[in-house]
This record gives structure tokens, C-alpha cells and sequence, in this order.
């Protein structure tokens, strides 16, 4: 294929970011201590412009470049821009929070911009090597970013545990990529789909591949019982890591099981009964929905708690996503966003919670909120609903539409326990409002965090809300973008 | 007749917003909070007048319909309506929330901004949920209803409040979700989410059987019902006498609007097959939690469990139709149950409002709820006296006031549907008088107990206002019940006809 400027068009949104990164390298250089922010102006300039040359430069049908390695549809389009947002707000929270605690470095933004890269590579991917590519330039950065803080012996054991089984499921992705190209001799995933409808591959080297791909995106969701990173490390990174790595992620990893499973196995669906992705994805939503709300129960950390409840939360993705294309993947991709909002808000909180010195990691560090600050008690109350999935908060029509999915795919009882375990998950939610409300609070410390970080949650918090009133817009969004698949 | 303003959206917006703008009034000028609060509770109550006087009770068809698209790609409309069940439940809401916001003007001296506006919410959610034409929106009010309450009771509560609040949101959560799992289903089947059109909506029987299930789970509970109505004495112990009052007055109601809403219309045929389940679980209320309340120490206790009683005469008095449908001997008046419940309802949401205020009046005084830390107040508070031997005639059922005449057309249906429910029922008569006379006995009447006792401060005038409305609103609707039952009219012949004819 030819390069010139109309067939690199479609990758501007990435080519921006690319650029402004090594920029933001080199100027980084040069700038002493005191003239920091400057780098963080600049990450945050970066971010937005990418998401202004995603509006511009998108085309009204789909594109394939590079020989099939690159798509450029609605999908990627809507992804890239929430996962740039949701960048933002991490970006905005990490702030005073490393600068208190002598971690502002250009390096963060850097990194957390090379792993926002990556994750705009695996949304835009075509096919099996560019996927790959991506994740592991966003594994990468993550594995560097949860050893931020390198004076944390707990951080850099969450980094090395982090990296030893990321890389092991790593492995397994590619052994499983390996399978599926030695059976039908593809790497993109239309070439895959259309060697898989053909009928003329073997079936098992494509089920066993299956299988290790489907254990990769499994461990990159966090799902039970590839989730044995998911407590330790979120509780061992820096919180603003955490916030950063527990939400963004996962709209990638949305984007890498459409690709991969939708798009390019499709045909190894419903009809390969237990042996086709749909099967599999159920057993490991139901082993996700039953550990995750209930180990939530027990913890006292937040951090882990969360990390838990993103277990659960996991489960409704993969429910709508085994619910089937007509209204799954819309419910599966509508609450994937919402989820990576909520829990960048979450953390956020947590985040402008801490002072020098102090982590605000455990409930009892949120008592008494509301007499502290009755805004932020509010944001917080209004994320806590969410991810509870109460109206009208968003989180109760991500769970709405996941329902819906799944009694029109005839699926009713799994919806039953989908419910039944959602209030089992309500519990751990309101012990955060509980604490925030009710309690007495333990310290009169003054909120010490940025005006930028406070508009950043009372946006991030408000959001909630409005998509909780207003669903149409963003799920007319996710709609468009899933019929261009 | 559709609106020329719409003004179902007022009633429900204005308290929101104006809750929102108590809330950021913040609690520096505690007084701009209050007043704010009052200006907006009345004014809701004054654009909720005109439902009442604008309505058409000659007709069934829902009024002041409002319909706009809220979610397009998945047909859910913001559609508003009312017909004779839900408009006088709209107008109980408003009346009792200004009585509310009144009461709680001196007490509440923590944060006195998040408490009134989380009254005022409160308000604008029950409002959304009796006027909700479509399931969603039904849902969404139904719900956004659980965290107001939540947060009252926990922040305001006494001292197990944490206990009886977390309690209370997970039962009434548990109970509610089942019931969206029955509206997707239905949506699923009739491709939307109109409640109009679930009535319309052909079903096999074992699909009626669930469906119906699944709205017990959720209106049982906050009826509450036998044997899921231990959430009740606990949240009502714990809440702060205003949070007592919404619960009792109008969000037990709620469940009971549910049954005539939903279960009754959407599932006739269940319905019919499990009257006997909801009329033994109804007259179990009755008399068993009668005699539970009999015996108990704390006075919010007691009365909770008399609210539970008095609510098992509304689930009897709706789901009696069937037996008397079912009778040979009796060709008409399978409507008076239906009305009878209706009655109670907007009764009981006087009489309990007027009881638990009563407590709290008490309680503010000597911060003591147990009866027997009390003896011989009328000696001290005469006035006060005089309004809560009154109250407790309406709780017991006197002739005369609002209690009466509820329970005497439940009473009536039920004997024509069979004696020994009638029977039953009627202990009431003999049950309800005990408890209530004697815990008045024991606290109004007899020499004075103690010197904290002996110096009780009369009622003010506040209290005199909030208690002299209400004892209007009971005689009124004991005296003259014949206005609430000529606007329900055409509803309930309506529902009972919808009901009579098998959806199979």
C-alpha cells in the first residue's frame, strides 16, 4: 500500500499523540522542578487535541489500512474518545497527589500517554499483530507506572507480580494467536472470520486456540479466576495509578474481545454450544459475579474492594458481550464506558482524599465525609450509587440495558442472578455512603487537593447523574458504533 | 384530557429543584433553609390543588397525561398521567410533606439544609412514582425514592440507625430488582414499556404466576406484608419523626398503588389463582401482628406495627374481588373492596402521619419513646391530650373518623366473600382498640409518673398547626368520605371490570 497524506488520514488521532509524547519527552528535559506543571499542561493539551483530531478526522464508514492492521470505524471512534477522556480525568486527579509527595514527574504523563497510545492501537485494530502490539506497549507503561513510587516496597511487588503474570498471560495469547493462525492461516481478523465461515478449518486447533486467547482477555478484564493480580495490585500502586489503571483498561480490553471474539471468531459462537466463546465468557461472568460481590463484602480497604467489585462489574461486560449482537454488545459497550467513568471518579476521590503522608485507602479514612466536605460526600455518594447501580444514577441503565439484552437472547435466568447478585454487591457500596454519612469523621483536616482536581470530580460525579437522566445520547452512541462493526 | 400546562411535571420538578436549592442554601443561615423549604412544600401543594379540582372523575382514561420521548432506541417515554387511584395519593404527598418539613423545624439542628431537602426530593420521587405511566420511569422514581430515605434515616436516626437503614435499603433493593427483571421481560414481550399497555398485554398463566411473583417481591415489602415487614418496625423506630412520617404515610402506600397498578391489571389470572396467598398473608397481618403490637414497650414500635395491621386491611380489601367474584350468592359489590383499601390507604396515611407525630412531639420533649418511662401527661400537656386520644379513636377505627371507614367497607366485602374473613378481620375492632387505648392509657392517662413528666411544655403553636390540620383531614374523611370515593369511582369500576375478564 501507498503511504501518503490522504491513507494516513485515518491514524492522525494516533500520529498526534505519538508526536506530542516525544515532545513532551524532550521538553521535559529541560524543565526544572518548580516548572513541572508545565509538562502537565502539555499531557493535558495533548490529550485533548488527540480527541479533537479523532472528531475530525473520522469518515462516516468504516476504513481498513496497512493491509488489514488498522480499522478505523464509529467503534474505535467512540472508544478512543472515552478512553482519552477518562485519561484526562486520571491525569487531572495524579496531580496534587504526586506533588505532595515528591512523585511529580514528566515521567507519569509520559508513560500514562504511552499506555493510552497502546490502548488506541488495540481499539484500532485489525488483526491479531497490531492488537498485540498495543497491549503490550500498554502493559508495559502500566508495569513502570505501578512501581511509580519506588520508595513503596508494596508498589514494587505489585509491579513484579503485575509484570511475571501479565507476561504469562501474554504467553498465552500469543500461543493461542499462534493456534488460530496455524488453522486458518490469518492474522486479520476478517481473513480469520472468513477462513472460520469457509468450514473448511479444523475446529479443534481452533477451539484450543480459542481458549488461550479467551484466557488472555480474561486476565486483561480481571475475570475470576484469571483475577489473582487484580486485589494486589490495585492496592499496591499509587492511587493515582490505580485510578488511572482501573478504569481505562478496560475499554481496551472491550475493544481487543469485540475485535478478537465478535469480529474475527464470531464463527465459533453460540451454535460450538460450551465450545464456543459465548459459553465460556458465561462461565467465567457467573465464577466472576459470585467471588466478586462476595469477597467485596469482607474488605476494608477500598482499594481492594474496588478491585473486587471491578470483578463483578467485569461479569456484566461479559454478559452483555455473550448476550449476542443484536443488543449485547451495545449494553456490553454502554457500560464498559460508564464503568471506566465511575471508577476513575472513585479513585479520584480517594486520590484528593490523601495528604502528605496520609493514604486515604481504608473506609474508616472516609467517615464523616459529609461534615468535611458535603460536596465531595456528594460526588462520592452519587459514584458509590452508580457502580451499585441505583437510579437515577448511569450505573442503574448500564445494568438496565445488559438486562434487557439478555431476556431478549432468551437468557432469562442468568438476568436472575445477575440481580440477585447485584444486591448482594449493594452491601459493600453502602458501606462507603454509610461511612461517608453517618459516621463521625476521625480528622478535621482540610481538603488539600487543587481547584483543578475538585471541577474534575464534581464533573466526573455529576456525570453520573446526567447520563443517569439523560441515557439516550451516549447509548444512541454506542448503538451507531456497533451496527458499523 | 391532557393538561394545558403541564403540570404533573411541576409537582414533581419544583420540589426537586427546590431541593437542590435548599441543599446549596447550606447551613450557614439555617432559618433561609427552613423558610425555603416551606415556601416550596406549600407552593407544591397549591399546584397540586388544581389535579383535584380540574379532574373529571367521570371517566377512567388516565388526565394531565404528559408524553415525551426519554430514551428513544429503547421506546421509553417520559409519560405522565393520573387517573382516581393515583391523583388523591399525589395530593396525600404533598399535604403531608408540608406537615413534615413544619415538624421538623426545631428538631433538626444538624445540618438542617440536607434534611429539608432531602424531604423535598423525597416529595418530587413520590410524586414521579404515582404519576409514572411508563415502566422505567415507574422504575427509576421507585427507586431514586430508596437513597432520600436512606440517608434520613441514617443521618438522622437514633442510635441503631445504621443497623435499621442498611436494612431497610437492602430488603426494599432485593425486593424491587426482581420486579425489573419481570418489566424487562414484559417489554421484551410487548415492545414497550408502557404500563397501559402491560394491562393489555396477553400472557400464558405460568408467565402470570412469575411476573405476579416478582411484583409481590417488590410491593410486599413495602407494604410491608407479613412475613416481609420486619424492615418496618426497625426503620421506624430509628428514623427521625419526619422520616417515621413519610415512611408510614405515603411509602407504604406505594406498595399498596403497586398491586392496583401493576399486579391486579397485568396479571388478573395469577392474581385470581394466589388471591388466597395474599388474603391469608393480609388477615395474618391483621390479627397476629395485632397482637405483636399489643405487647410492645416502645411507642414508634407499637405504632408501626399497627401501620403493618392497617395496611393487611388494604392487600384484603384488593385481592377480597376475586373471592366475591368467585361467589354465587353475591352478583355486585366486588368494587367496595377495591374502594375500601383505597380509603384505608389515604386514611392510614393520615392517622399514622398524625400518630408518629404525636411520638415525636414526645420524644423531643423528653427523648424517651417507651411507654413506661411516661404516665399522666395530661396533666402537664392537656392540649397535646386531647389531640392523641383523638388520633388513637381514628387508629382504633371510631365511627366518626377517617379509620372507620376503610375498615368497615373492607369488613363489608369481606363477608361476602366468606364469613370467617370477615370474622377475622373484624378482631381488629377488638385488637386495634387494645393496643392503641392502652398505650394511651398508659401514657396519657393516670397520676403523673415522674418529675420529668410533671414539667412538660404544652404543644406550641406549630404543633398545635400540624396536628389541627391533620384532625380536619381525619374527621373530615371520616365524616364526609363521599368526595374521595365518587373521584375513584370510574378508576376502580374500571380496574375491576379490567380484572374480571381472563387474559388466557
Amino acid at each position: 500500500m501507498e503511504y501518503n497524506a490522504s491513507t494516513l488520514l485515518p491514524l492522525l488521532p494516533e500520529i498526534v499523540l505519538l508526536s506530542a509524547i516525544a515532545v513532551i519527552l524532550i521538553v521535559d528535559l529541560f524543565l526544572d522542578q518548580a516548572k513541572r506543571f508545565f509538562t502537565y499542561g502539555l499531557s493535558l493539551a495533548a490529550l485533548v487535541v488527540t480527541i479533537a483530531a479523532v472528531m475530525a478526522s473520522g469518515a462516516d464508514h468504516s476504513q481498513t489500512l496497512m493491509d488489514g492492521a488498522y480499522v478505523r470505524d464509529a467503534m474505535s471512534d467512540v472508544l478512543k474518545i472515552a478512553l482519552l477522556s477518562v485519561g484526562v480525568f486520571a491525569f487531572v486527579y495524579a496531580r496534587s497527589y504526586l506533588l505532595e509527595r515528591g512523585m511529580f514527574k514528566g515521567e507519569f504523563y509520559t508513560l500514562g500517554m504511552l499506555a493510552i497510545l497502546g490502548m488506541m492501537i488495540m481499539v484500532s485494530a485489525g488483526s491479531f499483530l497490531s492488537l498485540y502490539l498495543g497491549l503490550e506497549l500498554l502493559a508495559l507503561s502500566l508495569y513502570a507506572l505501578v512501581a511509580f513510587d519506588n520508595k513503596s516496597k508494596k508498589g514494587s511487588e505489585a509491579a513484579m507480580k503485575y509484570f511475571v503474570l501479565g507476561a504469562l498471560a501474554s504467553g498465552m495469547l500469543l500461543y493461542g494467536i499462534s493456534m488460530i493462525y496455524g488453522g486458518t492461516g490469518m492474522l486479520d481478523f476478517a481473513g480469520v472470520a472468513k477462513a472460520i465461515a469457509s468450514g473448511e478449518t479444523d475446529k479443534t486447533v481452533l477451539t484450543f486456540g480459542l481458549v488461550f486467547v479467551l484466557i488472555g482477555i480474561a486476565f486483561k478484564f480481571g475475570a475470576v479466576p484469571f483475577h489473582m493480580w487484580a486485589p494486589d495490585v490495585y492496592e499496591g500502586a499509587p492511587v493515582v495509578v490505580t485510578a488511572f489503571l482501573g478504569s481505562v483498561p478496560k475499554i481496551a480490553a472491550f475493544a481487543m474481545a469485540m475485535r478478537i471474539l465478535a469480529q474475527g471468531l464470531g464463527g465459533l459462537g453460540p451454535e460450538m454450544g460450551w465450545q464456543g466463546w459465548q459459553g465460556m465468557l458465561m462461565i467465567l461472568a457467573l465464577l466472576s459475579l459470585a467471588l466478586g460481590n462476595v469477597v467485596a463484602l469482607v474488605q476494608d480497604n477500598i482499594k481492594r474492594m474496588l478491585a473486587y467489585s471491578t470483578i463483578s462489574h467485569v461479569a456484566f461486560i461479559f454478559l452483555g458481550l455473550l448476550a449476542g449482537p443484536e443488543k449485547g454488545y451495545t449494553a456490553a459497550m454502554f457500560y464498559t464506558i460508564v464503568y471506566a467513568l465511575t471508577a476513575v471518579g472513585g479513585f479520584g476521590v480517594l486520590a484528593i482524599l490523601s495528604r502528605k503522608g496520609v493514604e486515604a485507602e481504608n473506609i474508616h479514612d472516609l467517615k464523616g465525609l459529609n461534615k468535611r466536605s458535603p460536596w465531595l460526600a456528594l460526588m462520592m455518594m452519587l459514584i458509590m450509587f452508580s457502580m451499585a447501580g441505583v437510579p437515577p444514577t448511569v450505573g442503574f441503565f448500564a445494568k438496565l440495558f445488559v438486562l434487557d439484552a439478555l431476556v431478549n437472547a432468551g437468557m432469562l435466568w442468568l438476568a436472575l442472578v445477575a440481580v440477585a447478585f447485584s444486591v448482594i454487591g449493594a452491601f459493600y457500596y453502602l458501606r462507603v455512603v454509610k461511612a461517608i454519612y453517618f459516621d463521625k469523621p476521625i480528622t478535621q483536616a482540610p481538603i488539600s487537593a487543587g481547584a483543578d482536581a475538585h471541577i474534575a470530580i464534581s464533573v466526573n460525579g455529576l456525570a453520573m447523574l446526567y447520563y443517569g437522566i439523560f441515557p439516550a445520547s451516549l447509548l444512541a452512541l454506542c448503538q451507531a458504533a456497533i451496527q458499523s462493526l | 384530557m391532557s393538561a394545558d400546562w403541564p403540570i404533573l411535571s411541576a409537582i414533581i420538578w419544583l420540589p426537586v429543584l427546590g431541593g437542590l436549592l435548599v441543599l446549596f442554601s447550606g447551613d450557614k443561615a439555617p432559618n433561609v433553609s427552613r423558610w425555603l423549604a416551606l415556601a416550596v412544600a406549600v407552593l407544591t401543594f397549591l399546584l397540586s390543588i388544581p389535579l383535584w379540582t380540574g379532574f373529571d372523575a367521570s371517566t377512567a382514561a388516565m388526565q394531565f397525561e404528559e408524553n415525551l420521548p426519554w430514551i428513544e432506541s429503547f421506546r421509553v417515554n417520559y409519560h405522565l398521567g393520573v387517573d382516581g387511584i393515583s391523583m388523591p395519593l399525589i395530593l396525600l404527598t404533598t399535604f403531608i410533606t408540608i406537615l413534615v418539613i413544619i415538624a421538623g423545624w426545631q428538631v433538626i439542628q444538624y445540618k438542617p439544609s440536607q434534611y429539608m431537602a432531602a424531604f423535598l426530593i423525597m416529595e418530587g420521587v413520590m410524586v414521579g412514582v404515582f404519576s409514572a405511566l411508563d415502566a422505567m420511569l415507574f422504575y427509576v422514581f421507585w427507586e431514586a425514592m430508596l437513597i432520600p430515605m436512606f440517608l434520613i434515616i441514617g443521618i438522622w436516626g437514633g442510635p441503631n440507625r445504621v443497623y435499621a437503614t442498611i436494612k431497610f435499603f437492602l430488603y426494599t433493593f432485593l425486593g424491587s430488582v426482581f420486579m425489573l427483571v419481570a418489566l424487562v421481560y414484559m417489554y421484551f414481550q410487548s415492545g414497550s414499556m408502557e404500563i397501559l399497555g402491560f394491562h393489555a398485554l396477553k400472557l400464558g398463566l405460568t408467565e402470570q404466576i412469575l411476573i405476579f411473583l416478582a411484583f409481590l417481591a417488590a410491593f410486599a415489602v413495602k407494604v410491608p406484608m407479613w412475613p416481609v415487614h420486619t424492615w418496618l418496625p426497625d426503620a421506624h423506630v430509628e428514623a427521625p419523626t419526619g422520616g417515621s412520617v413519610i415512611l408510614a404515610a405515603i411509602m407504604l402506600k406505594i406498595g399498596g398503588y403497586g398491586f392496583l397498578r401493576f399486579s391486579l391489571p397485568i396479571t388478573p389470572d395469577a392474581s385470581n389463582e394466589l388471591d388466597w396467598l395474599i388474603i391469608a398473608m393480609s388477615l395474618i397481618a391483621v390479627v397476629y401482628i395485632g397482637f405483636v403490637a399489643l405487647v410492645q414497650k416502645d411507642m414508634k414500635k407499637l405504632i408501626a406495627y399497627s401501620s403493618i395491621a392497617h395496611m393487611g386491611f388494604v392487600t384484603l380489601g384488593f385481592f377480597v374481588v376475586f373471592m366475591i367474584a368467585a361467589n354465587p350468592q353475591v352478583q355486585t359489590g366486588s368494587i367496595l373492596g377495591v374502594q375500601g383499601g383505597m380509603v384505608q390507604m389515604v386514611s392510614h396515611g393520615f392517622i399514622s402521619a398524625a400518630m408518629f407525630l404525636c411520638v415525636g412531639v414526645l420524644y423531643d420533649r423528653m427523648h424517651s419513646r417507651e411507654i413506661a418511662d411516661y404516665g399522666g401527661v395530661v396533666n402537664s400537656m392537656p392540649w397535646f391530650a386531647a389531640f392523641m386520644v383523638f388520633f388513637a379513636m381514628a387508629n382504633a377505627g371510631l365511627p366518626g373518623t377517617s379509620g372507620f371507614v376503610g375498615e368497615f367497607m373492607v369488613i363489608l366485602a369481606s363477608f361476602r366473600a366468606d364469613f370467617w374473613f370477615a370474622f377475622l378481620a373484624a378482631t381488629t375492632l377488638i385488637v386495634g382498640a387494645a393496643y392503641t387505648l392502652w398505650m394511651v392509657k398508659r401514657v396519657i392517662f393516670g397520676d403523673v409518673s415522674n418529675e420529668r413528666v410533671a414539667a412538660l411544655q404544652d404543644v406550641n403553636k406549630r404543633e398545635v398547626l400540624v396536628l389541627g390540620s391533620l384532625t380536619l383531614a381525619v374527621l373530615a374523611l371520616g365524616l364526609w368520605p363521599e368526595p374521595l370515593v365518587k373521584v375513584m369511582d370510574a378508576s376502580i369500576t374500571n380496574l375491576v371490570n379490567h380484572i374480571a375478564i381472563s387474559k388466557l
